[in-house]
């Protein structure tokens, strides 16, 4: 499927998989989130765009754990949309997320990164691919299943004694790995340094291991950065299979307009750390205050603009 | 040339050409080489003054200034044509290529068995004695060196060689000869040099007999520890990453861990060598603690701080460690229960019958050291099949990916301190039960130092290089001992070179802990330090 064609979307659960409200972000007197409120809607691909410095990724920090917001909340749903019931509950209790009716709600602001992954289920890309160079394509894919594995090692001890049950989970491991690699077009080569792979294929890959951590979210930072049209056409309709296949909720920031109008069911536009707009990628693409902010505008209009950006 | 001539023959031309030219230009300076040696060595060498009936002569001694500089002329047009000069993309001189493409390995065993066949007939070891005129140190060190590489040559080849016939056997007993003979053939000769080395470290008190035999165990124990420490270091280091300028300190609290215990409770060796690996498990943690945030730089400078406090605190807490004067009359370790003294009774030799010799303890020893570094290297190997060696590599790959795929950095940084932390603290205690004395003077930086030189040197998480490095480091400081403050010169010169020939250590390669067709060894230029 190439860019901007047309898609059936399947029938796909209800709801907000993820809900920012007032998540402000500040860097010494840089602000560079200003009270943010969006949601990412269950089984869709939502699209952060903006111009650069915008603070998209700030964002996707403050999703993923590697950054704390200075003010703000930021709730995650598994399960049932009723799951988000619970939400001024486990606020108050100061944990991290609870069981709630249909599921379990998380507060991410309030877990390290590694639980997020590891907990709430969320998995990122890099805008600088950020791969384990030195190790082969397939052990990048074996650490990515690292708690799994870890388990079922008995905590390195059962690795250590070299028990059957161990051998037999790291095989299933193997298995899983190769599934995305062949769905990611790297079967081939799966033996070889991740450090090895051409551009393109280094971006597959990460985006390979961050699905092997089986997320309920996905988080792509720049994803078609540096990818061909031809590429970026495949990126496309790799997003949409896994978004349909697998039940995935993605959240995108992107540059290329190709991606983000061909694939994003939703898309909320950042600009100097402010939502300026959010919407169907038609209603995106007629917004002004959106022309205004990639494009600018004349001397005579910046008030009218700025009027009208509610500036 | 001429428009007539066939293409091939034209390039062929022009290649005995530009060989003749290269061949040529390489005499010219080799010429002008033996011009300058001459000039330095006629001087330095040919001339000598020597005692004379009361007052000082004048000796020439032409020949030997003549031979020195004709040796640095040969070696000056050999590199020139071998390895300064290469033609057309790469390639040397014809038969260099060719001698490198096919024969090199067998033309160095052959190199090997000459000298090792000529050092067994005296004939080598009596011209080279008489060539470095006996007095001088070059004479010892040198025939010595020659001697113990020549006979090291000659035994890891036949142990190899060993070893490819005990896998050819095998292969001949195996459900599917036709398969698996060719496969073992054709296979590089040099994948049996870890079995080799193996095989030489279980039977080397038998092979050494005679006065030498305790010097040689004696030494190899010491080679042992370091490899001990080194595969330890290892884990920290060249797994995880983190560059750990004190690992002298879990050496420490492991030898007196089984010092203090052996000595105040009277526990046996046994007993004390799972305890002395928990307690610097146990300082791996409290010193992964607080360096957690640290990276890099800041990371090594904290983890040496850490080192020294150890040995202050040593130092200090005389009530308690004895302090400078160390601790004394450590028990050694028995057999079973049965000790190795000549007066005790039941004792090893009074057990079996045998007669006194006090060379047994110095076996036993040397098997458990071999014993607890071969449960090391084997942990190791499978740790780093495990989730947690994987994690380990991450982490040194890149940390912050990590973290994105949900693995707990801290937990893992902390296993890789407390498990490298106590492979140091098992050698610490054999260390103390071996000397039966220690005191904070065997804990000093300039052992992390060693440790960690044997790591760099051998290839970060490489297990063999370890090996090889630590017999090269410790071994070659055993058989320099004469240079005395020397040898650190040499070791620093030899290290410099290793570092511009070969960045990434000896062993530079990384063998990949799972594959799903076939396993390739990963170049070292893809693998990464890490950064604490």
């Amino acid at each position: 499927m190439s860019a901007g064609a047309p898609h059936t979307p399947l029938p796909r659960p209800d709801g907000d998989i993820l809900r920012a409200e007032y998540v402000t972000m500040r860097f010494g007197g840089l602000v560079a989130i200003d009270g943010l409120s969006f949601s990412a809607r269950r089984g869709e691909i939502t699209a952060i765009i903006g111009p650069n410095g915008a603070g998209k990724t700030t964002v996707f920090n403050c999703i993923t754990g590697f950054y704390k917001p200075t003010a703000g909340r930021i709730a995650l749903a598994h399960g049932a949309q009723s799951a988000f019931e619970a939400l001024p509950d486990l606020t108050a209790s100061g944990r991290q997320w609870k069981a709630a009716p249909g599921g379990a709600l998380f507060l991410l602001e309030r877990m390290e990164g590694y639980q997020i992954a590891r907990t709430a289920r969320v998995a990122r890309t890099f805008q600088n691919i950020r791969l384990f160079g030195g190790m082969t394509v397939l052990e990048n894919l074996l650490v990515a299943q690292h708690n799994a594995l870890n388990a079922a090692s008995g905590f390195t001890i059962g690795a250590l004694l070299g028990l059957k049950s161990y051998a037999r989970a790291q095989a299933e491991a193997i298995d899983r790995a190769a599934y995305w690699l062949k769905e990611t077009g790297l079967l081939g080569r799966a033996d070889d340094p991740a450090g090895d792979l051409p551009y393109g294929a280094q971006r597959r890959l990460e985006i390979a291991r961050a699905m092997c951590t089986s997320p309920v979210l996905l988080c792509l930072d720049e994803p078609a950065a540096g990818l061909n049209p031809r590429e970026s056409a495949g990126l496309n309709e790799f997003l949409l299979k896994i978004r349909d296949e697998h039940a995935l909720s993605i959240l995108l920031i992107e540059h290329d307009m190709g991606v983000v109008m061909g694939i994003s069911d939703r898309i909320v536009v950042l600009d100097y750390g402010r939502k300026i707009a959010e919407g169907t990628p038609a209603g995106i693409r007629a917004d002004p205050k959106v022309i205004a902010a990639y494009l600018g505008v004349e001397d005579n209009e910046v008030e009218e603009a700025e009027a009208e950006a509610g500036l | 040339m001429t428009g007539i001539a066939e293409p091939g023959v034209v390039a062929e031309c022009e290649a005995t050409g530009v060989m003749r030219q290269g061949a040529t230009s390489a005499a010219r300076d080799a010429g002008i080489a033996i011009l300058l040696a001459l000039a330095l060595f006629g001087s330095l060498v040919g001339l000598r003054t020597d005692p004379a009936n009361g007052g000082l002569a004048v000796t020439v001694h032409l020949a030997k200034a003549a031979g020195l500089a004709a040796a640095v002329a040969a070696v000056r047009f050999l590199f020139d044509v071998l390895i300064w000069r290469p033609l057309d993309g790469g390639r040397t001189l014809a038969f260099t290529a060719r001698l490198s493409a096919r024969a090199k390995l067998p033309a160095i065993i052959a190199a090997l068995a000459i000298g090792a066949a000529l050092y067994a007939k005296g004939g080598l070891r009596t011209s080279l004695i008489e060539w470095a005129s006996g007095q001088s140190w070059l004479a010892g060190t040198l025939t010595d060196l020659l001697t113990f590489a020549c006979i090291a040559a000659f035994l890891a080849i036949l142990a190899m060689a060993a070893a490819r016939a005990l896998r050819l056997f095998l292969a001949l007993l195996s459900k599917d000869p036709v398969g698996k003979v060719p496969e073992v053939l054709t296979d590089k000769f040099g994948r049996e040099f870890p079995a080799a080395l193996l095989a030489i470290a279980v039977l080397l008190p038998f092979l050494i007999a005679g006065p030498q035999q305790r010097y040689a165990v004696d030494t190899a124990t010491q080679i042992l520890i370091y490899i001990m420490l080194g595969w330890g270091l290892n884990v920290v280091v060249g797994l995880a990453g983190l560059l750990d300028l004190g690992y002298v300190a879990f050496y420490a609290v492991g030898a007196y861990t089984y010092a203090l215990i052996s000595t105040e409770l009277g526990w046996s060796f046994w007993v004390c060598l799972p305890l002395a690996g928990l307690f610097a498990a146990l300082w791996g943690m409290t010193l992964g603690f607080p360096v957690l945030r640290l990276r890099g730089d800041y990371l090594a400078i904290v983890t040496l701080a850490f080192g020294e406090i150890i040995r202050i605190v040593l130092i200090n807490w005389q009530s308690f460690t004895g302090g400078p004067n160390g601790i004394n009359r450590i028990p050694r370790p028995t057999f079973f229960g049965l000790p190795f003294e000549r007066s005790a009774n039941p004792s090893f030799h009074s057990f079996f019958g045998l007669d006194y010799n006090p060379a047994y303890r110095i076996i036993f020893l040397y098997y458990v050291i071999l014993g607890l570094a071969l449960l090391t290297n084997f942990a190791t190997l499978r740790l780093r099949r495990a989730p947690i060696g994987r994690a380990w590599e991450a982490l040194r790959e890149d940390e912050i990916a990590c973290r994105s795929l949900g693995i707990n950095t801290v937990a893992t940084k902390l296993s890789a301190f407390a498990i490298g932390g106590m492979f140091g603290g098992f050698a610490g205690a054999f260390f103390s039960a071996r000397q039966g004395f220690i005191s904070p003077e065997s804990f000093t930086f300039t052992e992390s130092a060693l440790v960690l030189a044997i790591v760099v040197l051998g290839g970060l998480g490489s297990q063999l290089g370890v090996v090889i490095a630590a017999v090269v480091l410790v071994g070659g400081a055993e058989r320099f001992r004469e240079l005395q403050d020397y040898r650190m010169l040499i070791f620093g010169l030899s290290m410099v070179a290793v570092m511009i020939w070969r960045p990434r250590g000896l062993m530079a390669g990384r063998t990949p802990s799972a594959f799903l067709h076939e396993a390739r060894t990963i170049s070292g230029s893809f693998v990464k330090e890490g950064r604490g």
